[in-house]
This record gives structure tokens, sequence and C-alpha cells, in this order.
């Protein structure tokens, strides 16, 4: 296999921080590689350092067989460009937006034009040329964010959690996008994320990151058919648990995950068990309500992030669990900080690591 | 009482029959003051770029100087250029004194600070992200640089309008470094002070009123430039 880029050894410090410690990465050319880990695990400086945004305290970066330092990485920034977790715009058109990085590449006018309509097709926003980037909603400017970076045509591409914040349309769309540019142009893709189920969709191949470290790297298949300790590691990723599978005596499973938490489950495994309940198959109600679900908890909401038309509440129920709902049931049901509410979820939803 | 009316009738009628003299002083002020910004934008606004946009040790320090060099009296500045451009001053060779070129040299060192200050902080307004766009776009470091100050114009000419303001109503600089000559160096203020002493009021009051104008019709581009944004709608408008 050709290797694109090369990390050997990198440690980056900022301020008092080590917020990369020695890591050893290679990147195939062709492949979708996944950086998994929670988020301040240093995911998005891997890509900086990935995109020559940021050079590394220690360390060595070779991309296409070079070694990149401070003074040649204007030349490499060409060749590898990254789509930010917060889409980013200049204050223009989509079209400009788009054109930009075309212009300074020097093509000619037709060709631009052409290929930013190529673009917009392929993220599904043909027509949106003369649109303020800006005042696009959340999914559409990260669409556009992703047009604006695969317009180039960069033989590495980085995404920092791409997904992150998008509806399951929009979610569909970019995962779409993803899986075609590296397909039909043979773009080498590193993405960044914290959803263990993308990273196990897309990726051929997986690395764990956590406190700056890459703790595991392999094929995605690998990666999550075995039990693996790091992934399991990996609390700070929500809503996953580590505890005891018991017997309930009734055919199920019970996992005490502490703090009086009891969690339903249909594996069969016994002992010390990982799990990961998915936010969007969590319902939230304000009283408790009669159902086939076999985990139901009460608690309080302890945090809100608006994230565009979807919400994310953490819901302290003895354990911290995140659900995710529709901005109008947010509106609707009259939620705020402390608010008492329960959490209904079948021991079925419940995925054993 | 008689003699301030007789001279606001007479400066309106000087304003309206065109006179060559007081026009000339008007082109001569807005030429000085244009070039004056011109300079100060050319050299003052990398210095706000590096200023807003690197980081290094004393930067701090740099900001507060030029912050408290807004306020600098204008004959003082005046004063300090007379010392270095007269014939014994360490630039007295160039022959500056008296000319134009001072005026305006003069008058470009006075908008500096305010120039620098007004960009750094429109610059600073800008999504810090929007360098690292643009570099991972493929600018190099001076192309993203650029693409953040196109994103800070709106501040940027305000800091330019400002500036502007500024040099056509200093009265200091262009009286010291100028000289106040007929003809050659005097301009707005300088003329109304001249022509105020000798008694020819109705001159005095029509450049008055031409500077007042002048001023006004700046502020209200600068309103109508805010609320309309007919420049940044341009600059905005694809293809």
């Amino acid at each position: 296999m050709t290797l694109i880029a090369e990390l050997k050894d990198v440690t980056k410090v900022l301020g008092a921080t080590k917020v990369l410690d020695n890591v050893n990465l290679q990147i195939n050319k062709g492949e979708i590689l996944a950086l998994l880990g929670p988020n301040g695990s240093g995911k998005t400086t891997l890509l900086k350092i990935l995109a020559f945004l940021e050079t590394p305290t220690f360390g060595e970066v070779k991309f296409q067989g070079g070694t990149v330092h401070a003074k040649n990485a204007e030349l490499f920034r060409m060749r590898s460009t990254m789509v930010f977790q917060k889409a980013t715009f200049f204050d223009a058109s989509v079209y400009k937006n788009i054109a930009y990085g075309l212009k300074l590449r020097r093509l000619a006018e037709n060709e631009i034009r052409g290929r930013v309509k190529e673009a917009l097709m392929l993220v599904k926003l043909e027509g949106f040329e003369r649109r303020s980037a800006r005042k696009l909603s959340g999914g559409e400017q990260q669409r556009v964010a992703i047009a604006r970076a695969i317009v180039l045509n960069t033989p590495l591409l980085l995404l920092d959690e791409p997904t992150a914040n998008l509806d399951p349309k929009n979610v569909a769309i970019v995962e779409e996008v993803i899986a075609a540019i590296n397909r039909g142009r043979g773009i080498t893709i590193v993405l960044a994320t914290h959803n263990m189920f993308q990273a196990e969709k897309l990726p051929q191949r997986v690395a764990l990151i956590n406190n700056g470290q890459i703790k595991e790297v392999g094929e995605t298949s690998d990666v999550f058919g075995k039990l693996s300790r790091n992934l399991a590691s990996f609390a700070a990723i929500d809503n996953t648990f580590k505890g005891i599978a018991s017997d309930t005596g009734s055919g199920t499973t019970v996992v005490d995950v502490g703090n009086n938490v009891k969690v339903e489950v249909t594996t069969q495994q016994r002992g010390e068990i990982s799990f990961f309940v998915s936010p969007q198959d969590i319902i939230l109600s304000k009283s408790a309500i009669a159902s086939s679900a076999r985990n139901v908890f009460k608690g309080k909401i302890v945090a809100i992030s608006d994230s565009g038309s979807l919400v994310k509440l953490t819901v302290d129920v003895g354990q911290p669990f995140v659900v995710q709902i529709t901005k109008r049931s947010f509106v609707e049901m009259g939620l705020n900080l402390n608010a008492e509410v329960y959490l209904a979820f079948k021991a079925s939803s419940v995925q054993v690591l | 009482m008689v003699d301030i009316l007789g001279g606001i009738v007479q400066a309106f009628q000087l304003i309206f029959a065109g006179d060559v003299t007081l026009y000339g002083i008007v082109c001569r002020t807005l030429l000085f003051s244009g070039v004056a910004v011109l300079l100060a934008a050319l050299w003052g606004t990398p210095i706000a770029m590096v200023l807003a946009l690197k980081h290094f040790r004393g930067k701090a320090i740099v900001k507060t100087f030029f912050n408290s060099l807004i306020g600098i009296p204008t004959v003082v500045l005046g004063l300090i250029l007379y010392l270095v451009f007269s014939k014994s001053g360490p630039l007295g060779f160039l022959g500056l004194l008296y000319t134009p070129a001072a005026i305006i040299l003069g008058e470009a060192i006075l908008v500096t600070p305010i120039l620098i200050s007004i960009t750094i902080t429109a610059i600073e307004a800008v999504d810090p992200e929007v360098l690292l766009l643009a570099k991972t776009l493929g600018a190099s470091d001076s192309q993203a640089s650029m693409a953040v100050l196109k994103e800070a114009l709106n501040g940027f000419l305000l800091g330019n309008i400002a500036s502007f303001n500024r040099a056509i109503a200093e009265l200091g600089v262009a009286l010291l470094v100028g000289g106040n000559i007929v003809g050659l160096t005097d301009v707005l203020t300088t003329a109304i002070s001249r022509y105020t002493q000798r008694g020819e009021l109705d001159f005095a009051i029509a450049l008055g009123i031409l500077l007042l104008v002048i001023v006004f019709a700046i502020n209200l581009l600068i309103i109508a430039a805010r609320k309309v944004k007919i420049i940044f709608e341009l600059w905005r408008s694809p293809q």
C-alpha cells in the first residue's frame, strides 16, 4: 500500500498542554481513515497538522514522500484541504466561497464555473450559487463547506466532525458525498468523529485517539469486531457505559453501571461489559409513560446544547445520558435546565461493544 | 453683528460664484488629505495586519503605543516635524519644509495611529477561522491575510474615512510645516486662520462653511454606506 502521509513521533504542545503525545500514524493512499475519540482528544489538532495549518512541536510530518516543515508548508497546503467542524465562510456568495480556492490556483473562469456547478450538484445544492453563504441553514452550510473543499480535488481531504449537529437528511447526503469522492476520484479522506457508528460505516480503517495518543489503529471490522478495551474505555463518548452484567432471572440481562443505575440489555454475556445507547433511541417525556421499553429512568436535565434543528440534552439519572430531540419538541415540551424528565429505551436498543 | 451678517452673505456669494482662490484652497486640502490617507494606509495597513494577526512578545505595548498616539496634539506633532525638517534638523537636507510634501507627510504621520487602531479592531472582530479557512483552501500567508482584511472591509473603510476627517480638519501640522503660503501650502484650516486674522471674514466664513460641508458629507457617506452597504453588496455580488 502506498502511503500519502505519515506522522512520525509527532508531539504538539500548546501552552502547558500536550495536545498530541508522540503520535505515529500512516495514511494509505485512497483510503478513508476515521479518527475516533472523545471531544478534546486531539483529533482537530491532528487534522490541522495534516492540513499543514499547524506544525508539530516535535516529530516529523511526511506528505507524498516529502518532509513538511514551516518553510514549505505553504506549498503542501495546495495538496491537502480541511473542512472545519464549525462551517466558516467568507462573507460572500456560495459561488465566491467555492471558487476561492480555484482562483488561487489560477484556473480559467470557465473552468471555475463548471467545477463549482459540479461540486454543488454533488452536495445536492444545485442553483445555490448566488445565495449568501452565511445565510444558509446549518445543514446547507456544511454541504457548501464540503463542496468548497472537494472542488479543489486535493489528494488528501480532512473532515472534522462533518456530520456533528446535522439532521439525518443532511447526514445521509454528506456521508454519500464522502463515499462517492473516495470511490470515484480516489481521494484519501481522514475523518475525525466521536460518532462510533459513523466510524464503523464509512472508513476502511479506524484510529482510536484519546488524551492526544493513538491507542489503536486497525481495519474497521477488526477494531469494532473484537471487544476493544480501548474502545470501551472511551467513556467520554456520549452514552457509553461500563458495568457488570448479571442474569435477571427472567431470561434477560441487567448491567449495573453504578450509582443505582441498572440497564437491561439483550446480551447473554456476563461479567464486565461495555455498551452504548444511541441518543436518538431514547424517548424523553415529562411523565412516566407506559410502554414496552424495559429501561425507564427519572432524572434532571443538566445540560442543553442547541445545534440548529436538533437539541442535545444531558439528563442525569445517576449516570449522564445524552438525548437528542428536535427543537420543536424541545419548545413544545417547555423544557429547561433542572427540569425533571423521564427517559425510556428498549433493551434491544442497547448495543453491547 | 452687521459685519458678521455681511460676512455670511458675502461668503455665500463667493461659494456660489465659484471663486477661484476659494476652490483652489478646497482642492488643495482634499488632495493633501487624500494623499496623506493613502500613504498612511500604505504603511499602516500592513502594520495593523501584523498586529492583529501575528502573535509576538511586546504586541500589547505596540498596540497601546498606537492607541495613545491617536490623541497627540497636532501642534506638538507639527513642532516635532518642523524641527526634523528645518535646515538644522536631521532631514533638513531634503528641503521639505514649507512644501506640500511636508504637509502630506506630516498629516500621514498624524493619521497613521487612527488608521492602525481602527483597522486592528476591525480585523480582530473577524472570525479567526477565516484565516485558517483561506490557508486550507490554498492561500499563502499574505493571501490569507488579505482575505481577512476583505472580511474587515467595513471597519477598514471606516478607519480610512476617520483618518481623512482628522487630516482635513487639523491645523497644527499644516501651519507649522506648510507655512500657510498662499496658493501653495495653504489649506482650509490654515487659510481660515489667516483670513480671520486679516479681518477678511467673508473668505474665512466661506472656507469654514465648505470645511463643515465636507466633514458632514463624509459622515453622511459613512452612515449611507453602513445602511445601504452599497460597497459591500457590490463586492459580494457573485460571478
